[in-house]
């Protein structure tokens, strides 16, 4: 009776009278919240620990505002400046300068621009030092002689094309410098060969990650099916094994690896003392490419075992049986049968070994000489030791986009749906 | 009133007896308003160590406070960096080379310091501004210790039948020094070599270098020995090296060579020939608050004083940057022997040396570094 009679009393209500679906929606509303909350301080902790810091570093990738900042009056003075002309600015820009220097030589910001225009043109750096010293001393008027006096180079048309060059609040000048290219006066071109650099190491970089990643496939793949199909007691052992190195510092076992592998070390001097290779044929197997793959295949080789068991565990043995009942050989059987069932694991194992290759730094530093080296200890000399943070910024921006690029392309060919960790 | 006297006499022995944070004695005037601690950054090892038993003990015992040592000066620079864009400044004395105070200082990362007035003068009166005379490279660096990056080789090599290497050039030279050598992997130092032994005059060397034609040159003159050559990263890789006969040869900091030579007894000699000095020492960060800065310039003037910079050279051997010092230098510490003949400024070792252009490195850094790295990655 009462269920009949429902669609005349308008719509369902719960007890206390209010509609079914604002009730249920607040209650949803209230549930959501209380999740948000919970996740809240990972939330909070990857937002100002990762995405900040991240988006950061890529704003200093071509962040210019040093120079406007430093010469105000300069750059504006310059705007009606055509560096093509073939004559220096006129004295009201050499005015503006030394009103901007003096400024800028009491808060002493005169020699950090210094050093960020002789990232562009070498020199810059003492024109700034050295002019810095004598602005406080110039008398008024006749600026541009004083200035070429005080040093030659504010008599040198390129100078001044740079700071024209680099004066705005955004440069893409790291950017090209991290690909090997600059702008001139003549406009856009790759630089000289004897400085081509960065797209070399990118190139290595991601071409030893995948030598790495294969080769940890190629040993990891049956020590993870052993793993999965030993009994216990044998594959308990054969796990701790495969654990201890994981436990070891990073260091310790880079350094053990220069000690096998030295010309006069450990598997030289075995191979010399069985008489394999004489005292002259000792072999070269660090300081060089060979070394970066051997030591960091070993290093990650954890990364690659550990997904391919956690899911090799998982595939149950009645499929391969059952193949082998209806007459497969045993290669039919692991090819057709065990091996597709694995595929996850060999995705997982391959975008972690890579991932973690392309960023990695210590290893190829230790034992990589100068052919092993990876893009990332160029990121490392750039801000720790030639503090050109904007151009090691715009290298990272440039491996992360590679990586989001060779992720997608992995998307389209195997799947992302396609990868397990277990 | 008499009384009154003796007990206040009696107090003030008390006080220089038992140390309290004022306490002081006639060299050292207390420090009012100080901070009770401080962290000073360092490149450990051996060097922190000779710092510790030079400076930070006896200063520590004097005033009873407590210096924190943190061993991060190889990343000294970006760190520093960091902190000032966070506002946050953790260290309170950082020791750098040369280099990078100037780069600090560039950067406006480092406090300037007034020698004259913020540290000891000479025994003799001399002020401080005289006695580091041309050590003072930058506005904001006191210098310790000059040091120098020289090459060691091995005594034993029985392919050199007999000879040892005399001068610079031997590095190039792999047809009467055959055997792997190891250089650091950056151009400083390097290239100037390799212009030297092309037949660049000494005193022409950074002119060849300033003009793209120089840097080719020195590059092609390293590129004869390319093959033969370790490149090393960390100042103690290449005394590792000769000590497990990976190299024959190889340039480093004269200390660690010291070390192997006369601490571990290695088969290794000294090639003091074109040694090049650097100098490492104090910057105090910019924007310290009051107390902390002034606990800092209350150590920087006991530590950098004449007596204290001749006692480091007890414990290491690296020369200590003021004139004053040198006279002062004894014997080593543990091992008893004399330690001036070790000095790289000893007449003896410096009989061609150089001295890193500082001006011109700051200025072509960055341009020759890419070329260099271009050509080591080919």
């Amino acid at each position: 009776m009462s269920v009949q009679a429902a669609p005349d009393r308008g719509p369902i209500t719960t007890q206390d009278g209010i509609p079914l679906k604002v009730s249920l929606a607040r209650a949803l509303r209230r549930e959501k919240l209380r999740a948000l909350l919970l996740i809240a301080p990972l939330l909070l902790f990857v937002v100002f620990s990762f995405v900040i810091p991240i988006a950061d570093m890529m704003l200093r990738s071509v962040d210019n505002a040093l120079v406007p900042e430093t010469l105000p009056r300069t750059t504006e003075a310059l705007a009606t400046w055509d560096p093509e002309s073939g004559n220096l600015p006129d004295e009201p820009v050499f005015a503006a300068l030394h009103a901007d220097l003096l400024v800028a030589v009491e808060e002493k910001t005169h020699t950090r621009l210094g050093t960020r225009l002789n990232y562009e043109n070498s020199g810059m750096s003492s024109l700034f030092r050295s002019t810095g010293r004598k602005v406080e001393r110039m008398d008024e008027g006749q600026y541009t002689a004083q200035f070429i006096d005080a040093h030659k180079d504010w008599g040198n048309l390129e100078t001044w094309r740079v700071i024209k060059r680099f004066s705005g609040n955004i440069t893409p000048g790291y950017f090209l410098n991290a690909v090997d290219a600059e702008r001139t006066s003549e406009g856009l071109r790759m630089k000289p060969d004897n400085e081509r650099i960065y797209l070399f190491l990118f190139g290595r970089t991601f071409y030893l990650s995948m030598v790495i990643t294969v080769s940890c496939l190629l040993l990891g793949y049956p020590v993870a099916y052993l793993l999965a199909n030993l009994p216990l007691r044998h594959s308990n052992l054969l796990m701790i094994l495969v654990l201890l190195p994981f436990w070891t510092s990073l260091l310790v076992r880079t350094s053990a690896w220069k000690v096998l592998l030295q010309q006069y070390g450990v598997i030289n001097d075995f191979l010399v003392f069985i008489g394999v290779v004489d005292e002259a044929g000792r072999l070269v197997m660090i300081n060089n490419q060979t070394g970066t793959i051997i030591a960091m295949t070993h290093i990650l080789l954890p990364f690659m075992i550990l997904p391919l068991y956690s899911v090799m565990k998982t595939i149950s043995p009645s499929y391969v049986r059952a193949a082998k009942s209806l007459g497969a050989t045993d290669w039919t059987a692991f090819w057709k049968i065990y091996f597709p069932q694995s595929v996850p694991g060999i995705g997982a194992g391959a975008v972690l070994v890579f991932i973690l290759a392309i960023g990695y730094y210590i290893t190829p530093e230790l034992v990589g000489g100068t052919d092993g080296v990876f893009i990332s200890n160029r990121i490392a000399y750039h801000v720790s030791s030639s503090l050109n943070w904007g151009l090691a910024a715009a290298l990272g921006v440039i491996l992360l986009g590679a990586v989001l690029i060779l992720f997608y392309v992995y998307d389209k060919i195997v799947g992302i749906d396609n990868v397990k960790l277990g | 009133m008499k009384l009154r006297k003796t007990l206040l006499g009696t107090a003030a022995c008390a006080m220089l007896a038992f140390p309290t944070y004022n306490a002081v004695s006639e060299e050292l005037p207390a420090c009012d308003g100080c901070a009770n601690s401080m962290t000073i950054v360092s490149w450990g090892g051996a060097y922190s160590a000779s710092q510790n038993n030079a400076y930070h003990k006896p200063y520590m015992e004097l005033t009873g406070i407590n210096v924190v040592n943190d061993e991060s000066s190889a990343e000294a620079v970006a760190k520093l960096r960091a902190m000032n864009e966070a506002n946050n400044i953790t260290w309170d004395l950082v020791d750098v080379v040369a280099a990078d105070a100037i780069r600090l200082c560039d950067e406006g990362l480092a406090e300037v310091i007034d020698p004259d007035t913020d540290l000891a003068a000479a025994p003799d009166g001399t002020p401080a501004s005289e006695d580091f005379g041309e050590m003072l490279v930058s506005e904001c660096y006191i210098p310790q210790i000059v040091y120098s990056t020289t090459f060691g080789y091995r005594t034993n090599v029985a392919e050199w039948g007999g000879k040892t290497p005399t001068d610079i050039c031997a590095v190039f030279d792999t047809e009467n020094f055959p055997g792997k050598r190891s250089l650091e992997k950056r151009p400083i130092n390097n290239v100037e070599w390799a212009l030297l032994c092309d037949g660049v005059p000494k005193d022409e060397v950074y002119d060849v270098l300033a003009t793209p034609e120089g840097v080719d040159r020195a590059l092609a003159k390293l590129d004869t020995i390319k093959s033969d050559v370790i490149w090393w990263s960390a100042g103690a890789e290449t005394p590792q090296l000769l000590a497990d006969g990976e190299i024959v040869m190889g340039s480093t900091y004269n200390g660690r060579l010291f070390s192997v030579i006369e601490e571990q007894k290695q088969p290794v000699a000294m090639l003091w020939d074109a040694q090049v000095f650097d100098l490492d020492g104090w910057i105090v960060p910019a924007g310290l608050p009051e107390d902390r800065k002034k606990r800092v310039m209350h150590y920087l003037r006991f530590a950098t004083d004449t007596q204290r910079l001749a006692d480091q050279a007890k414990y290491i051997s690296y020369g200590p940057a003021r004139q004053s010092s040198a006279p002062l230098v004894g014997k080593h510490a543990t091992l008893g022997i004399d330690m001036a003949p070790h000095m790289p400024t000893d007449p003896n070792n410096a009989k061609n040396t150089f001295l890193y252009n500082y001006e011109f490195w700051a200025d072509y850094r960055d341009d020759i570094d890419a070329k260099f790295q271009a050509w080591l990655a080919k």
